[in-house]
């Protein structure tokens, strides 16, 4: 972590140099969503100010501009997750939407009754109602991988639910209330001899771990741009070209078409067939830029940088607890291998009021479920305060939140 | 004390802290530990106030045209809001209570202080407080 610059990194968010209430603003909420350096900002603004046209369709200059800049980005995020064919990388509005269309157009086509989907019981609820909804519809079931205390996975019992009968595994590949990192390449490893699909949700994978699709035989992965220093409003869903051919179309309109006449309609190719209407052009364009900033890095760097953020997050509370004489505060999700997400509880307060103190000292972390109840109700839970750290995170700025903590808990 | 006697006490309190956020936040939750307990019998799904991210718990007590309340909340910041509402209206007509103005919400800064979330669970909390003087003014 010596060799990076965070100084420099800091410097190209300009959202971090701001006072709230009267302190210097300190983010910890980077799961719900990142924010964004220079290079994205200014690409949106020069999109609208210089480029900004319909694409695929029109035949100026204009419009090939845009569509040029926004297959560039198709191009960019194939590269990232090392994808063999950009077709293979469809846009979308971000994850959840990404989980819905092949709940919606893989599930339809070949679900049956009887079939069985599992998922694990740490999904976020994106990862859990779409397949909720289409078992019901086909008379599927949908089964749930038991968790550990510490938060890793059962894998016994995962081995145990897969059968035949398996059709899908959906998994996160690092959980957002947690952050434990799954053992997805053993899943998709095991599924795989069952003849069974497997969807990755890497919503939080995506700024955090090495993606190799090819390498981990992913069949489908979901991204989001907003939690990889990326615009709200994009999102990736990667499959393997031979599934989202066998797929039937998500949405009927514009761009996904080949022909129409009253009679019938013929579809476009991928990725195409899944992009109707037009999309998010200009967030499209400025998520290239994102992943620019975070190939600079370079993920290795990140990795670590952010790993050495978490650790002395940790080492901070146990001095604490020890300081204190008891466990106040108390951690959910202490697995090894973790991506730098840490939730936990102080001892008698709700999180949010922990949430409201550490606001009122500038401090911005998660407070509540985090769209994972039955993950709280495995633990007999309501919420917890998540802190989630990115590469302009400081140590300072870690010891401050555990200070601040203690603070809290002293008076 | 009037409901505006009472409320400019709050104001007062409350300026002592300028701005400092936290030391009102603070006052809050140990304005919250003074609200006498609620009997357990009145804490159920019944009476909690719907619209409010916590839990809050809001029972009535008619006695001689008068209202009285008892409340609590799961979290601490809440409960100091609701004991607010409670040094207010309590023991006052349900006249009084559905004439009265509460300007002190904005003079100590409420919603700074608690966010806009909060600000609409308490503003949920107004409207129960006021439809119970309403239900009793009713009766009546």
């Amino acid at each position: 972590m010596d060799n990076l610059n965070i100084t420099h990194i800091r410097s190209l968010f300009p959202i971090l140099h701001q006072e709230v209430n009267g302190h210097p603003l300190v983010y910890f909420d980077n799961a719900a969503t990142t924010q964004k350096p220079l290079s994205v900002i200014n690409a949106l603004r020069q999109y609208y100010e210089l480029h900004n046209s319909n694409i695929h369709r029109g035949a100026h200059t204009l419009a090939d501009r845009a569509t040029g800049m926004f297959e560039d980005t198709r191009e960019a995020v194939k590269n990232f997750i090392h994808a063999a064919e950009s077709q293979e990388c469809i846009f979308t509005k971000g994850v959840t939407e990404s989980i819905n269309l092949v709940a919606q157009t893989w599930g339809r086509k070949f679900l049956q009754k009887g079939d069985e989907i599992i998922i694990t019981h740490m999904e976020h609820h994106s990862n859990i109602v779409p397949w909720q909804l289409i078992c019901e519809e086909k008379e599927a079931i949908l089964k749930v991988v038991p968790i550990h205390n510490d938060g890793t996975l059962n894998m016994e019992a995962f081995y145990q639910l897969l059968s035949p009968k398996t059709k899908l595994v959906s998994c996160v590949w690092a959980s957002n209330a947690l952050g434990t990192i799954n053992p997805i390449q053993e899943i998709i490893a095991a599924a795989h001899q069952q003849n069974a699909v497997v969807f990755i949700d890497g919503a939080q994978a995506g700024s955090h771990l090495e993606i190799d699709v090819q390498a981990l035989d992913i069949d489908f992965l979901a991204l989001s741009s907003h939690k990889l220093y990326g615009p709200t409003g994009v999102g990736v869903l990667y499959g393997k070209r031979a599934l989202l051919e066998s797929m039937p179309p998500y949405q009927g309109g514009g761009e996904m078409i080949k022909e129409v006449s009253f009679e019938r309609t013929t579809f476009n190719e991928i990725p195409f067939k899944f992009e109707a209407g037009t999309p998010n052009i200009a967030d499209v364009i400025a998520f290239k830029y994102a992943i620019e900033f975070v190939n600079q890095i370079g993920k290795p760097a990140i990795i670590q940088y952010e790993n050495n953020l978490l650790q002395a997050f940790v080492a901070g509370i146990n001095g604490l607890n020890q300081e204190l004489g008891s466990e106040r505060i108390k951690l959910y999700g202490t697995a090894d291998n973790k991506v730098a997400v840490q939730s936990f509880l102080l001892e008698g307060k709700h999180p949010f009021d922990t949430g409201l103190m550490l606001d009122a000292r500038g401090i911005a972390v998660r407070t509540g479920h985090h769209c994972t109840q039955p993950l709280m109700n495995y633990f007999a839970i309501e919420g917890t305060v998540r802190a989630s750290f990115a590469i302009y995170n400081t140590l300072d700025e870690v010891e401050y939140l555990v200070q601040t903590l203690g603070k809290i808990l002293k008076r | 004390m009037t409901c505006q006697e009472l409320q400019d006490e709050i104001i007062d309190d409350f300026s002592l802290f300028e701005d400092d956020l936290e030391s009102k936040l603070f006052y809050l939750m140990d304005l919250g530990k003074k609200l006498p307990e609620m009997p357990a019998e009145h804490r159920t799904d019944e009476y909690i106030v719907k619209g409010c991210q916590s839990k809050v718990w809001l029972f009535p007590v008619h006695k001689d045209g008068k209202l009285y309340f008892e409340a609590d909340s799961n979290t601490e910041i809440t409960k100091g809001l609701v004991s607010l509402l409670v040094k207010i209206w309590s023991g006052k007509t349900p006249e009084e209570i559905l004439q009265s103005e509460l300007y002190f919400i904005e003079k100590i800064g409420m919603s700074r202080m608690i966010g806009s979330q909060r600000s609409n669970g308490f503003t949920s909390m107004i409207k129960q407080m006021k439809m119970y003087a309403f239900a009793l003014n009713q009766a009546s």
